[in-house]
């Protein structure tokens, strides 16, 4: 539950968007508006806060809110 | 023209052009990483250099050629100064020869440093920029890239390279106040162009219409402006630095 809630935080951040628009099936490119930097950024922030080190090819399948939540909580097991 | 708590790095730091460029990013107040790969002697007195006029820098010894070796270097300086906002990938080697005679190492090396290793650094420094929304990202081609060289296919093909790679990456950062820009030496008198005989470096001198070869610190305040507040609406370009030997854009 950390690990959703500390996501939506960057996500809203990152991508400035609504809270409520932030739910798990999210899309962050089709339903949030990001670009492709965004998503460099988003990684970026994530690696941050979470302190874990997301490589390329692993970072092109978090596409998704639920994704990204669900590669956090895998890496941090 | 001011860097004041700005951090840059200049591949090639040691000598030559690269070493002019981290004494006058340093004179503007950046705190400047040295790059080499095989002269400490050498980046030591450019570091000595920089704080005798009162600038700030630092040593950073790693191989742009070595990607992984690269992100790891580069990494650690943004972890280490909290940022990262100005790069000149200036690192650059010659394996001159005809091309019927080239081999293929030879092609490899060349590329691998003059090109990739302006990838490489590019994609590990952009980061901080991205996250500070604020870089600069400066490429040194060479005039070779333009009008070509017998004996230099490797060089004239990476130093071309570098204006593709420079106009593409300026495209992709723009939107983060990022920008991407090439300084394309003519004919400087550094180690490179010392070793040219006499007669040559008479005949280059004829091509020139300013009737002289170039010098480090010319090449070095077409990066400090460019690094610069002052140059902030320009990017993808190429700014020659050559006496007029080649006008063509």
């Amino acid at each position: 539950m950390a690990v959703e809630a500390k996501m939506i935080d960057i996500i809203v951040e990152q991508l400035s968007v609504d809270k409520e628009k932030v739910v798990p099936a999210a899309s962050f490119v089709d339903d949030l508006g990001a670009d492709s930097l965004d998503l460099v950024e988003l990684i970026m922030a994530m690696e941050e806060e979470f302190d874990v080190e997301i490589p390329d090819e692993e970072a092109e399948k978090i596409t998704t809110v639920q994704n990204a939540i669900d590669f956090v909580a895998k890496i941090q097991e | 023209m001011t860097l004041q708590d700005k951090v840059a790095l200049v591949t090639g730091g040691s000598r030559g052009i690269g070493r002019a460029i981290c004494t006058r990013l340093a004179a503007m107040g950046a705190l400047v990483g040295i790059n080499y790969v095989s002269n400490p002697t050498a980046a030591q007195e450019t570091l000595d250099l920089l704080e005798a006029q009162g600038g700030r820098g630092f040593l950073c010894p790693f191989n742009v050629s070595d990607f992984a070796a690269t992100q790891t270097a580069v990494k650690s300086i943004i972890s280490d100064h909290g940022r990262l906002d100005v790069l000149v990938n200036n690192a650059g080697i010659t394996r001159d020869g005809l091309m019927a005679m080239m081999k293929e190492p030879h092609w490899d090396d060349v590329l691998d440093t003059n090109l990739k290793g302006a990838f490489s650094c590019s994609k590990a420094a952009m980061r901080s920029m991205l996250k500070k929304r604020w870089g600069r990202i400066i490429n040194i081609s060479s005039v070779i890239g333009f009008v070509g060289n017998g004996g230099q296919v490797n060089y004239g093909a990476a130093k071309a390279g570098l204006v593709g790679l420079t106009k593409s990456m300026a495209r992709e950062l723009a939107g983060r106040n990022v920008t991407v820009n090439c300084v394309a030496p003519g004919y400087i008198v550094t180690d490179m162009t010392e070793e040219l005989a006499e007669d040559v470096q008479q005949a280059i001198k004829a091509q020139v219409p300013l009737n002289r070869l170039g010098s480090a610190e010319d090449v070095a305040a077409a990066v400090a402006f460019l690094a610069s507040a002052d140059a902030e609406y320009i990017t993808g370009q190429t700014l020659h630095v050559n006496g007029g030997m080649y006008m063509g854009n």
